[in-house]
């Protein structure tokens, strides 16, 4: 449906050089499924949703949609924005301040070069406001608008064309928490409902996460992995993704040995060796760091059996409501594992650790990166979440 | 500032008066005092003129609505309401649309060197009215004027084309010297407004005409409409043009009507003043509005998103058409009238530039000008005049600003608007009044410098107050909390801690004030006396006179040496980080 390739977009900054925003980026969204686009703050999202747009040229690439190319360098082919025909939701919403919520809505059957009559303009905008809650706000002052109000009509005016394709802009993160979530749902709804071709930006995780077909982790202006939900936070294909999606330890280690598994090796690390996964084929003497998750360190007073099994001590406890986060030390280093409640094992005693192979992801160091190598990892303590737009 | 709020320490010396406390009220008393002073009197004595005779050593003044009579029973005046209306609402109309135009160039499509042109923008406001329009007769007159004299050469008629010499001529070089005042405020209006509402409208399918009439210039309104109001003001008030090319042919505005009734013989004051309430009349509805207008398109400003300039628009081909509309803009308010005037001071008697001319060329010019014996004292007392008001403004302003924006004072929106007063009055008229003012109260000041120094104080007062508002509102409430925790005194607290943070704004203002006032004559002109004329002035009279190759060495030096005190400024100015100046 929507296919995108090897694109690029730069921007002049303050002293005319050169910003490369997004390099070499390349994903197809297959019909009515809702892609995202993960990253931190300033890798590029916006400005790949905005090339797809058509409101930023892009210096090179290829972006076609149903078919139809919408922009090609080699062909010199550029359709601009407003004959594109997409739906977009903007981080600002961008309401109109001098319409009202009908007026806002109506805006894009108005415009159109195919005319239609008042009646039917009237009919189609409600029945969107219908699909967002709005309807009964038909006749209210743009301004006089909620967030949350102000977040569906956008989408109402996203959707009122009926685009082959919606782009979502972080449409969620000027709300507040609870109405974040429940917008989440919502968004979900109407998207699996009117099985709309969807490409979403955003920065939260668990955003991605819970809305996405397939997600897109980019940095620095580059995509690093594809792959849905479960495959991103179960099997991070470098450490950038595992550290940025979720929370997690990391152990520097060497693989000492391949099992007969498929997949799966031995690796030694400072505080002990185990098997683990290894999505890339492993070699033996190869440098990698392991990533587990703090939910898949099982925790239990006594020794249990299977593989994988470590003693330390409890360090330190954080009580979370619905689960708790121990702290165990092993040797000089912290582990971090997040457990059931129940647990109720006091700090100081000695305490058994068991992670599943499956879940011990051995992640290869690229070579040249020399400052994640060198760097004392100790990356334990939960990680603060960015907010930043 | 020894002085430390008592009731903070514990050390005993509570027991002492609370010297902290008076030193601010008296700080506080002092400014408010003197802002209505400035604001007020004038204004009273004015309404007190237009009703009564004209004082005399021998008759006292007594009560008459004569002048009123004199003013409106006439069949004039009708002729002077129109002509005054007329030539304001098509100097607003006109500056407005060349600078919402170029405006629009400058900050939404991908005209070739616009960021040159942004910066060269500010050239205009550095030639004062009085020289834009003089280089403007020597352009456009129907005898001498060159644009004339080429266009008659080119097409050999003897036509006159182009005759500065009416209304329209009239409306084309004030409307000319206002345009960028009209591209500034537009250039902020586009620039204030989040480009998403645009992108979002594209998005939906409009296209380029839809987006600039649907959302961009319906989101703009409340701000074009406060523009067109401003430019109509300074239009009705202003003073050089309907003076230098209306009066002449015998087409009167207000502000023209006012100063010939003054230079009357005997001088009808009375006559002047019940013109002025008038005009005043007009120009305080023009500004009540457009505040008003201003505040509430702030409505619309705070739906904006993160602050990311759109993509300008693709020209295309006609890229080329808008560089040139920039090129003509420029030669005409810039490099035609600069160099009008640096040709006919390089001259012994004006003539028109011809070979048997240019075999002439002589410095005689800037040898008179530099010789002219008030030469010396007038560009002194410019300068002081400049830098003392500029000075005693912002730092009275800041105290001002600092009581609006940061107490809760009762009464301060009084004060914010008492400053804010003198706005509405056209220089013209502000002359008038103090005149009239010191005229029967007599403390000596009267043909001093003083008198022009409390009028500049007067009419700049609105601007450094805005320029202090805007910095102010930047400062949080917190830094001066912070201050007043660690144990400061307000007056520490003022200038340790408040004024360094408003030095963006106060320099800024400052430099500005600097540069309206060298440039200043509307009130000069009734106030000056031998002996304290300034820059403006003298140009004046050697127009007056008819020395206009005097006249136009002056111009050179006098638009050279601004220009270089501007760069100065502004060089000063980024040291300070004051973005514009
Ligand atoms: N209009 C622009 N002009 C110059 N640089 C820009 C512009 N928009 C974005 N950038 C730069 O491009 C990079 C990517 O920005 P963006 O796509 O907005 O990131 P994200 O949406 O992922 O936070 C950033 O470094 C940003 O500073
Ligand atoms: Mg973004």
């Amino acid at each position: 449906m929507l296919r995108v390739e090897k694109l690029s977009t730069e921007y002049p900054n303050e002293y005319g050089q050169i910003v490369k925003a997004a390099q070499d980026v390349t994903f197809e969204v297959p019909e009515g499924k809702l892609f995202t686009l993960l990253g931190p703050s300033g890798c590029g999202k916006t400005t790949t949703l905005r090339s797809i747009a058509g409101l930023e040229r892009p210096r090179v690439g290829e972006i076609a949609v149903g078919g139809q190319v919408v922009y090609s360098s080699s062909k010199n082919i550029f359709i601009a924005p407003n004959r594109r025909g997409f739906g977009m939701v903007f981080q600002s919403y961008a309401i109109w301040p001098h319409m009202n919520v009908f007026q806002n809505a109506a805006f894009p059957l108005e415009v159109r070069s195919k005319r239609r009559s008042r009646k039917e303009i009237e009919e189609q905008v409600m029945r969107v406001l219908r699909a967002v809650a709005l309807d009964h706000l038909a006749d209210r002052e743009a301004t006089k608008l909620s967030g949350g109000q102000q977040q569906r009509l956008a989408l109402a005016r996203a959707l009122v064309m009926q685009p082959p394709l919606l782009l979502l802009d972080e449409p969620l993160s000027n709300l507040d928490a609870k109405l974040r979530e429940r917008m989440r749902f919502e968004l979900k709804r109407l998207q699996r409902e009117l099985k709309l071709t969807t490409v979403y930006v955003t920065h939260d995780q668990s955003e991605a996460l819970a809305l996405s077909h397939e997600i897109a982790v980019m940095s620095e202006g580059h995509i690093i992995q594809i792959g849905s939900p479960r495959d991103i936070y179960e099997r991070p294909r470098n450490k950038f993704v595992a550290d940025f999606v979720g929370t997690t330890n990391f152990l520097d280690g060497v693989i000492t040995a391949i099992e007969a598994e498929e997949g799966y090796c031995r690796v030694r690390t400072e505080v002990g060796e185990l098997k683990a996964y290894a999505a890339d084929t492993p070699r033996v003497g190869k440098k990698v760091a392991l990533s587990i998750r703090p939910e898949d360190i099982e925790l239990s007073e006594e020794r249990q059996e299977g593989v994988n099994v470590w003693q330390g001590t409890v360090d330190a406890k954080v009580f979370l409501g619905e689960y708790l986060d121990f702290q165990v030390k092993l040797k000089e280093r912290l582990l971090l594992a997040r457990v059931h409640p129940s647990l109720k094992t006091p700090v100081g005693k000695p305490i058994y650790l068991r992670m599943n192979p499956e879940k011990c992801i051995a992640i290869e160091e690229p070579a040249a990166s020399t400052s994640a190598e060198n760097a004392p990892v100790a990356a334990v303590a939960p990680k603060v979440q960015s907010y930043a737009g | 500032m020894e002085a430390v709020d008592q009731s903070t320490t514990l050390d005993g010396r509570s027991a002492l008066p609370r010297r902290g406390f008076d030193f601010k009220w008296l700080i506080i008393g002092g400014c408010v005092i003197l802002v209505a002073y400035f604001a007020l009197i004038p204004l009273f004595f004015l309404l007190w003129q237009s009703f009564f005779t004209p004082q005399t050593a021998t008759q006292p003044a007594v009560f008459t609505l004569d002048n009123y009579r004199t003013a409106y029973s006439s069949s004039e005046t009708i002729r002077l309401f129109l002509n005054s209306l007329q030539f304001a609402i098509g100097t607003a109309l006109f500056s407005f649309c060349l600078g919402t135009l170029l405006a629009w160039m400058n900050e939404r499509t991908n005209t070739p060197f616009k960021s040159l042109f942004f910066a060269l923008s500010i050239i205009p406001l550095i030639i004062p009215g009085v020289l834009f329009t003089v280089s403007w007769i020597l352009l456009g007159s129907p005898k001498i004027g060159l644009i004339n004299l080429a266009l008659q050469k080119v097409f050999e008629t003897d036509y006159v084309f182009f005759n500065v010499y009416s209304l329209w001529g009239m409306i084309w070089v004030d409307g000319l010297h206002y345009s960028p005042m009209a591209f500034l405020i537009m250039t902020a209006a586009f620039r204030s407004m989040d480009p998403a509402l645009e992108e979002s409208a594209m998005m939906s399918g409009a296209n380029v005409l839809q987006v600039a009439w649907r959302i961009t210039l319906k989101l703009s309104w409340p701000a074009i409409f406060a523009t067109l109001l401003i430019l109509f003001v300074r239009a009705i008030e202003s003073f050089e043009v309907p003076a230098l090319l209306g009066l002449p042919v015998g087409i009167q505005v207000f502000t023209s009507s006012i100063y010939q009734a003054i230079h009357h013989y005997p001088s009808q004051i009375g006559l002047a003043s019940a013109y002025a309430v008038t005009l005043l009349a007009i120009t305080t509805v023009g500004v009540y509005f457009q505040s008003r207008l201003s505040s509430q398109g702030s409505k619309y400003s705070t739906m904006t998103g993160k602050g990311y300039r759109p993509r300008p628009m693709d020209l295309g081909p006609w890229r080329f058409l808008t560089a040139g509309i920039f090129i003509l803009y420029f030669l005409l308010i810039v490099v035609l009238p600069f160099l009008v005037l640096l040709w006919s001071s390089l001259q012994r008697f004006y003539s028109v530039p011809s070979w048997a001319a240019l075999q002439n060329l002589t410095l005689d010019a800037y040898r008179f000008v530099l010789t002219y014996p008030t030469m010396t004292q007038s560009v002194w007392n410019s300068l002081v005049l400049a830098l003392g008001s500029a000075t005693i403004i912002m730092l009275v302003t800041s105290v001002i600003c600092w009581i609006v924006v940061k107490t809760k004072i009762p009464g301060r929106w009084l004060l914010d608007n008492l400053a804010s007063l003198p706005m509405v009055f056209p220089g013209l008229v502000l002359g008038l009044s103090i005149m009239i003012f010191y005229l029967n109260f007599d403390i000596g000041i009267y043909g001093t410098l003083w008198i022009m120094f409390a009028a500049y104080i007067t009419r700049f007062l609105p601007y450094g107050l805005r320029y202090n508002t805007t910095s102010m509102l930047q400062i949080h409430k917190e830094l001066e909390e912070s201050a007043a925790m660690s144990g400061a005194s307000w007056g520490t607290t003022f200038w340790r801690v408040i004024l360094p943070l408003l030095k963006p704004g106060l320099v800024a203002g400052w430099i500005y004030i600097v540069i309206v006032s060298i440039r200043e004559l509307s009130s000069s002109i009734l106030l000056y006396s031998p002996g304290t004329e300034v820059v403006s002035i003298v140009i004046w009279e050697l127009w007056e006179n008819g020395q206009y190759v005097e006249l136009s060495a002056l111009g050179v030096l006098f638009i050279v040496g601004l220009f270089i005190l501007v760069m100065l400024a502004q060089f000063v100015g980024k040291k300070f980080g004051v973005k514009e100046a």
